[in-house]
């Protein structure tokens, strides 16, 4: 189908973005690669009466070295970060989460800031930003902020970010952990039945710390943090796949076409242990 | 209505353009390249692949504005002349299709998947096509085809001419 008529407007800057969002009201939207709106404009299940293109910011594009930490402009496509240097040697776990999402096609266009600020629940780079203690930097009408991960995911689609208020970038701390992302689909290019983010810091054969991001078992990616305090000391497969039997402690896995609830809750535990075993080598 | 302005096989092109225009309707309505096809119209196929600045993108799911000052490279686009590109010596001799529909999608997925991974292995080639759906089920036949275009275009460049 063809998208409803808007207005479009491209912007080269963050002040640029804002001032366009604020003079487009409510009815604004934010594009970038568009391979999540663009979607759903086809569908006319949204109607927006102005696009504000940020895909030109210079600052949302690239990763950065930042001493303790890399900053990724938010605007910055799948494929540019899964293949950039800094965030394979930095952020292993985000480029390994980023090479599963949809098709290389997709890849090219779609924008990991833009995953990030969508938050399907059952998209994959919530979760590993979670993993990973990511803070988000937002710009909007009364200057910029800093939100860390877990204040970042509020609901089903929902962020942090306000509708006058744009992501411009997301930085993690530099990570040397092993780490993997499995998730669970059946046919090529699907959405994760249900996903696991995992970094394990594994010092003599033995786990000292673990964090474990979960893909589509609530509202938001949720960390699982029942299973984080049981790996602590683990050192076999039985200790890992014990400590994944809290996988879905907490969780609100829903019922759909996919899967039910008790399904998911299963896949959980199975996909913590596997990931858990690939991160730690363990 | 939004000016564009782009290069879509090699020829420039400047436009006036509802901003709601998908790419791939640009392409076939306003400038007659009707190699590329709709397939799906849902992000999913991939039979509308084209490369956005060497690089392969769904055009059903890029607007034509945001292609504005960019080159777009067509299933039109890659023979040189009479001189087809490796890719689709590959698909003809390797009988890479059947009904035909998803093949322009299928030759521009493997001409960037072979851009960046000149020698795929055959899993590689077959994650590289994730994106790109053949209702036929004639995948087998598609993966043989790219492994051979490899093999066409690693032998040099003129090996794999028509």
């Amino acid at each position: 189908m063809i998208p409803v008529e808007f207005d479009y407007v491209k912007v080269t800057s963050i002040e640029q973005a804002l001032a366009a969002l604020k003079s487009g009201g409510e009815d604004s939207k934010i594009i970038s690669g568009g391979q999540s709106l663009l979607p759903v404009l086809r569908l006319r299940m949204a109607e927006p009466s102005v696009l504000v293109d940020c895909g030109g910011i210079d600052e949302m594009l690239g990763v950065r070295d930042d001493g303790d930490s890399i900053t990724i402009g938010a605007a910055t496509t799948h494929h540019g970060v899964m293949s950039n240097p800094l965030v394979q040697k930095h952020a292993l776990l985000l480029a390994q989460a980023t090479a599963t999402v949809a098709d290389p096609a997709i890849r090219h266009r779609g924008t990991t800031g833009g995953a990030l600020a969508h938050a399907d629940p059952a998209g994959d780079i919530p979760a590993a930003a979670l993993a990973l203690d990511t803070s988000f930097v937002i710009a909007g009408p009364g200057g910029r902020r800093t939100v860390a991960a877990k204040d970042f995911f509020l609901d089903y689609f929902t962020t942090a970010v306000g509708p006058d208020e744009i992501l411009v970038s997301f930085s993690i701390p530099k990570c040397d952990w092993g780490s993997n992302y499995s998730k669970f689909n059946r046919t090529a290019q699907a959405w994760a039945i249900v996903g696991v983010a995992a970094v394990v810091n594994v010092q003599g054969g033995v786990i000292k710390e673990a964090r474990i991001g979960l893909t589509n078992m609530a509202p938001t990616a949720v960390r699982a943090s029942t299973v984080e305090a049981a790996l602590v000391g683990a050192a076999s497969p039985a200790d890992i796949t014990a400590a994944a039997m809290h996988a879905a402690d907490g969780t609100r896995a829903t019922s759909d076409l996919h899967a039910k609830a008790d399904y998911r809750e299963h896949l959980a535990r199975v996909i913590t242990a596997r990931a858990v075993r690939a991160a730690s080598g363990i | 209505m939004a000016h564009i302005s782009v290069t879509v096989d090699g020829t420039s092109y400047q436009g006036e353009v509802e901003p709601r225009k998908l790419l791939v309707h640009w392409l076939r309505e306003d400038i007659g390249r009707v190699g590329t096809v709709v397939g799906c119209d849902t992000s999913n196929c991939g039979a509308c692949t084209v490369l956005l600045n060497g690089r392969s993108v769904k055009s059903c799911s890029v607007l034509a504005v945001q292609a504005d000052g960019c080159e777009v490279t067509t299933i039109q686009g890659l023979a040189d002349g009479n001189d087809w590109h490796p890719v689709q010596t590959a698909f003809k001799e390797c009988h890479g299709l059947q009904c035909g529909y998803c093949t322009p999608g299928m030759v521009m997925a493997a001409v960037d998947l072979l851009s960046e991974n000149p020698t795929p292995s055959e899993s590689e080639i077959r994650e590289g096509l994730e994106g790109n759906l053949c209702r036929c089920t004639g995948y087998h036949n598609i993966v043989k085809s790219v492994a051979y275009a490899a093999d066409l275009m690693s032998a040099g460049p003129t090996k794999g001419a028509k």
